[in-house]
């Protein structure tokens, strides 16, 4: 009798189709991009040989360090902004809305399913020189010329980002609010809390867990976010995907683009984890 | 509750609600708007009804055949994902072994995987493997980010369901096979159409993937990244987003109302918001 | 009734999940034709032998044979027994005919028949005529008709009941438990019980096996059980029992000779025991509160007589429960009096002199 019960054994049977899909095509490719970047690309051909040159070169490089920063800069302004700007419409759907929280719901995700090369190109419509937003102002009379300010750089990418990512920062907070036990917010304040202590030591601690999961699953995608830089970044907006698919593209060093993917994979896991542990202590404090 | 809290908080948030609602619609509202414009500069002011956008679509040919291909990867997508998210949802639902939490977690890393580190690791693993990039590389791909989506779609559908239904099927004298034709599959069907059609919507909206898997054959979003550097073509591809957006909707209407049925089915809540994530 | 042959024999069978024991070693025999409950707290087991006898969990050891077959091996779907669930588990998706119905599909009886079974089945349980209503629109006790015929439609051997009316509310769980038990009796099916609820088990059982930590501590009729529980566990979950200390010499052919501090010395029968208990085992014995009686004008004397103190009352309308110090008792006594005519109800501080009688003395292993 292996060590393994029945159901289990029957657990795991089941699973298997998927679990060997994510192997192959998950595990194993992964694998080799680690592989990859300890190789190196000569011409046309890959050298074999196991080298640390391009963590060096990724390490150093002044480019990739700008790039890398400014990627990071980037993801964590976006992320902050818009989980903070996130966080008011969970709260006002999970405890002013009372019948038509589904519908609701559903009217935050519809943007969302515009195509999102196309929801990135039409804020380079609003941001543009002769753009929307632009006309909207001069025809207003609040601006003589157009602002320049507004495209072709980091800001409009941090603005673009905060509105392609809104639904995932507000769906995970939302559900840890519908959570709460409303019970507990009246003992609270049977207890003598205001409404801003009583957010302060009880709403927010028991979201904690969905700022969290808000803040990780906007922020490990900024990271690599290709589209955004590359249509409404400018040479100021580029970010570390957009070097790593140059790598595997036009440059022809895979091997580089490699250790790229993978130098940004560990930064951003470093980061999620320590933003793991500091949204647990928090929540964990105050509870 | 409905006391202090509300009188400060409520009128403000209102305001901020519809605020946001418009920053979240702003880029979606110009889409129909440029479609219909008669006018080959996207900009205000807007000069003039047009459906002549629409009719350039249906006279080019190379969009044509990025439908068709688009069609084809988002159906085997749909498909495939939904079945392998079937077989992990009812094994997570009904069944516990060792290291299963470290397991659905790899499984479901691809939600939150940066697209382009996943579309690099395909690219250099069928690189390696000497494989030339088809439609069916980029179904590979759309498969791996497809399935976490539709297992957290089907995990509800089976939690939904009591499991004292399958063993009092079983308890009546049918067999397993039945017993999966006459009530799983009946109570768990509303959760495998809204899977297909959400896997088949992100399948249809993806392009990271696509754009570095794609061989000869592109799909409709790398036709569109194709289109975008030319200014002349603007107006037709508004055109073809607004008729994508329209689709879209549709189909999310549809899978929302299927989701409700399973819900309602399963005699819960139906206007509740489970499964929705 | 005693002479009737066993429908289901069980015989040490142990569950273990894991390295949690669920069962340690069971036996029993369940009789064709009774009315078979299985008691005990939650966690006891008693839900695993059920599940065990309806196939949906294999014995780690021993056997189980329903009709003189072993079950080994038998999945639940071919086994001659059918369950009404806790929960019910009414198909959602199925109207109640639907449901009635679905075992009688792989029985490739024609339409008609099928019809004719379905609509003599809920006339069995009062729904004739709720054969179109869907499920959502059943109530619990609805719900629950259906769910039993649903299993009495395959005509079983034994029907399996698992909590079948821990959902409903009181007076609805009363009028259920008079109901199942006067279709089992007119049936002649086998119906094994499983509760929590020990008045639910006095009431509607011919016997009643009362399982702990997975082990039966005590087989019996209802009177029995509460009569002559085995041990100090069952009789204080079944009831409510006075524990007193004794000591004791005898026993075997002769009287068991009792010193019981608090009441004073009496000779027991020795049939009163439990078999094989040996006198100096005892150190506690058992009474219920209504067999003292608070003696007034009234009553007559009694066998055995003592004094006491009322030190509170709890009054219940139709009854009164007394506790009530008693000299050489460490812990004061509970007694019960039912408020008949004319008798006052004892106030607190009254002096009170107890009558009770040999009979009433329960010996506990």
């Amino acid at each position: 009798m292996p060590r393994l019960s029945q159901e289990s054994r029957q657990g795991l049977t089941l699973l298997s189709p998927t679990l060997a899909y994510a192997l192959v095509m998950l595990a194993a490719p992964l694998a080799m991009v680690v592989m990859f970047s300890f190789w190196t690309q000569d011409y046309l051909d890959l050298d074999k040989t196991f080298t640390l040159a391009n963590y060096r070169e990724a390490w150093t490089q002044p480019i990739f360090q700008v790039l890398m920063w400014r990627s990071l800069k980037i993801s964590l302004i976006v992320t902050t902004t818009t989980v903070i700007l996130a966080f008011p419409i969970a709260y006002y759907l999970s405890f002013h809305v009372r019948s038509r929280k589904a519908l609701w719901l559903f009217l935050i995700t519809v943007p969302f399913w515009t195509s999102y090369l196309l929801r990135v190109f039409l804020w380079k419509v609003i941001l543009g020189y002769n753009g929307v937003l632009n006309s909207a102002l001069m025809n207003l009379g609040i601006i003589d010329e157009p602002l320049t300010f507004i495209l072709y750089n980091a800001n409009a990418v941090v603005l673009t980002l905060a509105h392609a990512w809104a639904p995932f920062a507000i769906l995970p907070i939302f559900i840890a609010l519908e959570k709460i036990d409303r019970s507990l917010l009246e003992a609270a304040e049977d207890l003598g809390d205001g409404p801003l202590r009583r957010f302060w030591r009880i709403t927010l601690p028991l979201a904690m867990p969905g700022v969290v999961a808000a803040t990780l699953i906007v922020l490990i995608p900024t990271v690599g976010d290709y589209i955004t830089p590359k249509l409404v970044g400018g040479t100021d907006g580029l970010m570390v995907a957009n070097m790593i698919q140059i790598q595997f593209g036009k440059a022809n060093n895979a091997p580089l683009g490699a250790a790229l993917a993978v130098s940004s994979m560990i930064v951003v896991a470093t980061i999620s984890i320590g933003i793991y542990f500091a949204g647990k202590k928090f929540g964990g404090k105050v509870k | 509750m409905r006391g202090i809290g509300k009188f400060i908080s409520s009128k403000w948030l209102v305001v901020y609600a519809v605020a946001y609602m418009l920053f979240l619609y702003a880029p979606v509202i110009l889409l129909p708007l440029f479609a219909f414009n008669d006018a080959t500069i996207v900009a205000f002011p807007l000069s003039g009804f047009t459906t002549k956008w629409f009719d350039l679509l249906w006279t080019t040919d190379a969009l044509h055949g990025a439908v068709r291909n688009s069609a084809f990867v988002a159906l085997s997508t749909a498909t495939i994902s939904t079945l392998l998210g079937a077989c992990a949802a009812r094994s997570a639902a009904n069944y516990s072994f060792p290291g299963q939490k470290g397991v659905m977690g790899f499984i479901m890393l691809p939600l939150v995987l940066p697209e382009i580190i996943v579309a690099v690791a395909l690219l250099v693993m069928l690189m390696q493997l000497g494989m030339s990039l088809s439609l069916w590389t980029v179904i590979a791909g759309h498969v791996l980010i497809c399935t976490p989506f539709s297992i957290a779609i089907l995990s509800s559908a089976f939690a939904g369901m009591e499991s004292s239904l399958e063993e009092a099927s079983l308890d009546l004298g049918e067999t397993r096979w039945g017993t999966f034709r006459r009530v799983t599959l009946p109570l768990i069907m509303p959760g495998v159409i809204s899977s297909l059609l959400i896997t088949f919507t992100i399948s249809l909206d993806e392009f990271i993937i696509s754009f570095f898997l794609t061989g000869t054959d592109v799909t409709l979003p790398v036709y569109i990244w194709s289109q975008l550097r030319f200014p002349s073509k603007l107006p037709s591809v508004m055109a073809l987003g607004t008729i994508l957006l329209a689709v879209s909707v549709a189909l999310l209407i549809v899978a929302e109302v299927f989701r409700r049925r399973a819900t309602r089915r399963q005699g819960m809540d139906a206007g509740s918001t489970q499964g929705l994530v | 009734m005693a002479d009737a042959a066993p429908i289901i024999e069980i015989k040490d069978v142990t569950k273990s999940f894991g390295s949690v024991t669920a069962l340690k070693g069971v036996n029993a025999n369940i009789r064709e034709g009774e009315f078979f409950s299985l008691l005990g707290p939650s966690g006891c087991g008693k839900t695993t032998l059920l599940r065990l006898i309806a196939g949906f969990e294999q014995v780690t050891g021993g056997t189980i044979v329903i009709g003189g077959k072993p079950m080994k091996d038998i999945p639940a779907n071919q086994r001659p027994t059918n369950m009404v669930f806790q929960s019910y588990a009414i198909f959602p998706h199925l109207n109640v005919a639907e449901n009635v119905g679905y075992g009688l599909v792989r029985k490739k009886m024609g339409k008609a028949a099928m019809t004719k079974e379905v609509d003599e089945a809920l006339a069995m349980v009062d729904l004739g005529g709720y054969g179109e209503r869907k499920a959502h629109e059943l109530s619990g006790g609805q719900r629950q008709r259906v769910a039993l015929a649903r299993a009495l439609v395959m005509r079983p051997k034994v029907i399996l009941l698992d909590e079948p009316l821990s959902a409903l509310d009181k007076k609805l769980r009363d009028q259920m438990q008079h109901e199942l038990r006067s279709l089992q009796k007119s049936l002649g099916i086998t119906f094994i019980l499983v509760t929590h609820d020990q008045e639910e088990a006095l009431i509607m059982s011919d016997r009643i096996a009362v399982i702990f930590d997975g082990t039966i501590a005590q087989l019996a009729t209802p009177e029995e059980l509460y009569r002559r529980p085995a041990t100090r566990k069952v009789a204080s979950f079944i009831g409510v029992m006075n524990f007193l200390d004794a000591s004791a010499t005898g026993g075997g052919d002769t009287p068991y000779q009792l010193t019981i501090p608090a009441l004073g010395k009496v000779n027991i029968d020795a049939a009163q025991a439990p078999a094989g208990l040996s006198a100096a085992d005892i150190t506690v014995v058992g009474v219920r509160p209504e067999m003292f009686t608070i003696l007034d004008e009234d009553t007559g004397s009694f066998e055995h007589e003592v004094q006491g103190t009322v030190t509170s009352t709890d009054y219940y309308g139709d009854m009164t429960y007394y506790t009530v110090a008693l000299p050489g008792a460490s812990d004061p006594v509970t007694i019960s009096m039912r408020n008949t005519a004319g008798r006052a109800v004892a106030r607190d501080g009254a002096k009170v002199t107890v009558g009770w009688g040999a009979d009433s003395i329960v010996l506990l292993e």
